[in-house]
């Protein structure tokens, strides 16, 4: 009776614990979004907005993931060393692009709308980057990977319907085309873009 | 004129009800994928889209600088007048599409916007409720009878198009489009060329003015411009075709799925 008893308590515990450590998608995007908001809006240099945006987005956007799909079917055809060297590539080039993209925006006032779950790896955020005089209002859906519940992360911005990985990708390609499919001419591009 | 915009419509109808048997849209989708779009003519592109690009900075950006300081209702009303115009190409092309009730709304829009919202400066309709206005044009109606796009084609001054919408767009020099009939078709007492021709270049204007960071942060952050603008445009039209606004239902998630880094 005891057992069963101690095997029933370190279920239910477990059981909570395991809910109560997952993050709703949604939860989870408009915290970041706050977050990046608040480093744009404070006083501090352009270049501090960026490194401090850089953390953010290491810590909340699969780059590795992204780095993949953008890379498409010639991500099958790289070696070991290979992938190594292009996700250190990409992760620079992609936390320059990024934080530079999101710099020039000032108070963004993003508010999370819905969210529809695709699968259990997937789930699509909508959010309405709130209009200003500047510019009109925008939609922006986040495709958030929740192959693990705890650990969130985001895989791709949409905005009003474009998708910013899957311009990445074709924009690879058609370096990759270009090129006759020579890779090191696509690190060479992504290593000149960090450097500048 | 008249009479070749009714035999143009008329035959557009019978192309729909062919080709519709036989397509679906799943069909309509695949054959829009950007991927599966063409670059047939890449290298003129490139260099249209590099001439495209130097018009651009000498001609609209400063134009689309300076209009962007005019006060938010001024541009707001401009930009809903040149909406409004539109009108008369997306009707037709409701009723191309089989889409009978929405060409219904847009006439009532057009009326409602053109009369009590003067010339469409304000726009009426969205107050009293009207569903959001969505454009339609001929590249669209064919593309919905199961006509695949061709080739991606960058043109001189119009930018980013494809051989199937470019072709379709010269239905509204045939009569397809009841503003060119009234300015430039027809001799009228009341509108001339030139009211055409600045509504044309005005729209230009707007979409650069309404784009500007947008466009500025891509072209800085690209490595690829041309390709960057190419794969927006032909996403843009893949949705505008299907009149969806999800990327879900254009994206194939296999392309994700394979992507495990957890």
């Amino acid at each position: 009776m005891k057992i069963k008893k101690i095997f029933f308590i370190f279920f239910l515990s477990f059981f909570i614990l395991e809910n109560s450590y997952s993050i709703e998608p949604d939860i989870f995007v408009q915290s970041t979004v706050n977050r990046a908001s608040a480093i744009l809006s404070k006083n501090i240099s352009k270049s501090e907005k960026i490194n401090e945006l850089k953390l953010i987005a290491k810590e909340t956007v699969d780059i590795k993931g992204v780095g993949f799909y953008s890379l498409g079917n010639a991500r099958k055809n790289l070696n070991d060393e290979q992938k190594k060297t292009y996700i250190q590539l990409f992760e620079n080039y992609f936390l320059k692009s990024f934080s530079s993209r999101l710099s020039e925006y000032t108070n963004p006032e993003i508010d999370v709308k819905s969210k529809e779950k695709l699968n259990s790896n997937y789930t699509i955020v909508n959010s309405i980057l709130i209009g200003t005089s500047e510019r009109p209002e925008v939609k922006i859906d986040w495709r958030i990977y929740t192959k693990d519940p705890n650990n969130p992360l985001i895989r791709d911005l949409i905005i009003e319907g474009l998708s910013l990985a899957r311009t990445q990708k074709e924009e690879f390609s058609s370096i990759l085309n270009s090129n006759n499919g020579d890779i090191n001419k696509l690190f060479k591009v992504l290593e000149e873009f960090s450097r500048n | 004129m008249f009479k070749n915009f009714v035999i143009i419509l008329a035959t557009l109808f019978l192309l729909m009800s062919n080709v519709n048997a036989g397509s679906d849209g799943d069909l309509v989708l695949k054959k829009n994928q950007p991927a599966e779009i063409k670059d047939c003519f890449e290298k003129i592109n490139r260099a249209t889209f590099a001439f495209n690009q130097a018009l651009d900075g000498i001609i609209f950006k400063p134009v689309a600088s300076a209009y962007r300081v005019l006060p938010s209702p001024v541009k707001t009303g401009v930009s809903n007048s040149l909406n409004n115009l539109t009108n008369v190409i997306t009707i037709p092309n409701n009723i191309l599409q089989g889409e009978f009730k929405k060409a219904g709304i847009n006439s009532g829009r057009f009326i409602i916007n053109t009369t009590i919202g003067i010339l469409g400066f304000i726009d009426v309709a969205q107050y009293l409720g009207f569903p959001e206005y969505e454009k339609e044009d001929y590249g669209q109606s064919l593309a919905t009878m199961g006509v695949g796009p061709g080739c991606y084609v960058v043109l001189p001054v119009l930018g980013p198009s494809t051989v199937r919408d470019a072709s379709a767009s010269i239905i509204n020099f045939a009569g397809g489009d009841a503003w060119y009939n009234v300015t430039v078709n027809n001799d009228t007492r009341y509108f001339s060329d030139f009211d055409y021709y600045a509504s044309k270049l005005t729209s230009g204007v707007d979409f650069r003015a309404k784009n500007f960071n947008a466009i500025e942060n891509l072209e800085k952050n690209s490595i690829d411009f041309y390709a960057s603008v190419k794969s927006l445009y032909l996403q843009d039209r893949q949705q505008k075709i299907l009149n969806v606004n999800k990327i879900i239902e254009t994206q194939n998630d296999g392309d994700w799925e394979e992507i495990d880094s957890q």
